[in-house]
């Protein structure tokens, strides 16, 4: 079903991340992201690790929700691996023809896969506490200073806020279309590549159209409330800076420290 | 007439199963469809109709439970599921939707095409079928997207209906039509049901509709099915059903408070003409010199 995937959706809970001020959220998963980069031994990595790890208990969103997440990046980080596998260097352990594979191979992949892993879980922190609605609200303020370039920032977000809301409906519509077809005998799981393409016109055709409709509702909508643009708007919820979110932004730069020594101390784990 | 030609058996959806929205919507049900009847669905909003009439032509697979047709478990072989969709026709909510083809016609002759059917046959079936819905010739070769609202759903139930299914499934045809078209499109669907004999399941919110046209009434409630009954049986028991959040038609809670006042009616009385059939005779004999007072019903 197309309602399975979980990567990028929200799921509402109350919970100390969920709290957590949006932009520090974005911050912090740039921040996370950066520290599984620039990791570059297994201890370092570990922290880094350990930081998102905590991100994620504190969610309140169940592990099964986050696995779930990792399913469509699955075949990248398999893919990955096995390259890294072979393209270790020094003593074999095991060879067959021109393909060995090393001691050092082994730690390579181990390395890369976590970083693939965990940079999705990362990600999946921030999109399964945040609502679309705040994220782009948050990036819109992130991303003000590119006004004075004459950047239009407010649209932008403006699109995307949309284009996230319509995501879903689009899905449900796609559903509701395909099962009316699918009633009319239309067969859309056999046949070969051509075959799939035409059976899917009659889904497509429908879709296009309603969606069509409903931006042009959406327009109309948002034109009788006089909507005309970010100039001078004010917002409904000010994003605000709490106690709590100085806490969080406190642990960053003690977790940064930390990593940095770290990652000095320890010798570097990917060699060539 | 007491042929079953569809049967549940234990039947239970659920939707989002491991995710936080999991949600039973359709919960043990045990029903069976008899061949030739006209079943009418009701049941309030989120209570599991649309659902389950999906399982019944096997547009979802059941959670757990069998749905069986003429006998046979329509899943005993996945492959052939599409069959099943030709023999048990399902016109969804709001089926203006799916049009999508050049003209009305050609939209029409998908079904019949997808069943393996010859240009000719499926042409003529298409003709047939938008001539039963009340679809002027002058739209036929028309664009679909050029039609008004009630000429769009006509098609899509014409796009179904020549298919020829052998039982015909309704979820809410008449949603959002004016009065009048609510009412003609409503006939024709009885005058197919009487022509063709099939059997016709209508789901419906609305009790006046479900009182004039069905034989029995399948009611849902909280994902369960609550009766399954003659319709007048179903409707004498109108404090059973309000309890549902459901009613009974206007001219039936009449009937039945006139009873109450030692007027002889039948308190099932399902339609207006058939309350005045018994109301005249009566006014006429209380009232014999004035004018009898048969603008009041
Ligand atoms: N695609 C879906 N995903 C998750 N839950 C769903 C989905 N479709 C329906 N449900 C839920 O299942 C329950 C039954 O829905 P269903 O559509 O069968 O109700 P219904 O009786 O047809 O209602 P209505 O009269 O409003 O059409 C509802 O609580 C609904 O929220
Ligand atoms: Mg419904």
């Amino acid at each position: 079903m197309l309602s399975d995937i979980t990567l990028g959706q929200f799921f509402p809970r109350k919970s100390v991340m969920h709290r957590a001020d949006p932009r520090l959220k974005i911050c912090l998963t740039v921040f996370a992201i950066v520290l599984i980069f620039a990791a570059g031994n297994f201890v370092s990595l570990a922290l880094a690790v350990a930081y998102i790890g905590l991100g994620m208990a504190l969610s309140k969103i169940p592990l099964k929700m986050y696995m779930k997440s990792l399913k469509p990046i699955l075949f990248l980080v398999v893919f990955t691996a096995v390259l890294n596998v072979f393209y270790g260097t020094g003593e074999p352990l095991w060879q067959w023809g021109f393909l060995k594979v090393t001691k050092n191979g082994l730690l390579n992949c181990a390395f890369v896969s976590i970083r693939i892993i965990v940079l999705i879980l990362a990600s999946s922190v921030l999109t399964f506490t945040t609502s679309p609605t705040q994220l782009t609200d948050a990036l819109e303020r992130l991303l003000r200073p590119l006004s004075k370039l004459h950047v239009p920032v407010h649209e932008f977000a403006m699109m995307m806020t949309i284009a996230l809301r319509f995501v879903p409906l689009l899905l449900e519509e796609t559903e509701k279309i395909m099962s009316a077809q699918k009633a009319r005998g239309a067969d859309m799981e056999s046949g070969g590549l051509i075959q799939r393409i035409k059976a899917l016109i009659p889904v497509l055709i429908p879709l296009f159209v309603s969606a069509f409709r409903r931006a042009y509702d959406l327009a109309t909508a948002m034109e009788s409330r006089c909507y005309h643009g970010g100039e001078g708007r004010t917002k409904m919820k000010v994003l605000r800076f709490g106690g709590g979110d100085w806490l969080i932004a406190g642990s960053a730069v003690l977790a940064l420290a930390a990593f940095i020594v770290l990652n000095v101390v320890f010798p570097p784990a990917i060699v060539r | 007439m007491s042929e079953t030609i569809l049967e549940t058996k234990n039947l239970t959806y659920q939707y989002g199963i491991g995710t936080p929205f999991e949600k039973t919507a359709v919960e043990d049900v045990s029903i069976s469809i008899e061949k030739g009847e006209f079943l009418g669905v009701i049941g309030h909003t989120g209570s599991g109709k649309s659902t389950l009439i999906q399982m019944l032509n096997g547009l979802i697979r059941p959670t757990s439970g069998q749905v069986l047709l003429d006998g046979q478990d329509i899943w005993a072989e996945p492959k052939k599921i599409r069959a099943v969709r030709f023999r048990v026709g399902m016109v969804f909510q709001y089926p203006e939707y799916q049009l999508f083809e050049e003209t009305v016609l050609k939209d029409i002759v998908f079904g019949p095409k997808n069943m393996g059917l010859s240009d000719e046959e499926a042409l003529a079936r298409a003709k047939e079928a938008a001539a039963f819905t009340g679809l002027k010739e002058e739209l036929w070769e028309k664009s679909p997207f050029e039609l008004s609202g009630g000429e769009k759903r006509r098609a899509a139930i014409a796009g179904v209906i020549a298919m020829d299914p052998d039982v015909l499934i309704l979820d809410e045809p008449t949603a959002g039509l004016d009065p009048r078209g609510r009412d003609v499109l409503l006939a024709q669907i009885t005058q197919y049901h009487k022509k063709r004999q099939n059997t016709v399941m209508l789901v419906s919110h609305s009790m006046e509709d479900i009182g004039r046209t069905a034989d029995r009434l399948l009611v849902m409630n909280q994902s369960r099915c609550a009766m399954l009954a003659p319709t007048k049986e179903v409707f004498s028991q109108s404090a059973k059903l309000e309890q549902m959040g459901l009613r009974v038609p206007q001219i039936t809670k009449i009937v039945q408070e006139l009873g109450a006042l030692g007027c002889p009616v039948d308190p099932s009385t399902l339609t207006v003409d058939d309350a005045l059939k018994q109301l005249l005779p009566y006014l006429k004999q209380k009232l014999p010199r004035k004018e009898a007072g048969s603008d009041a019903v």
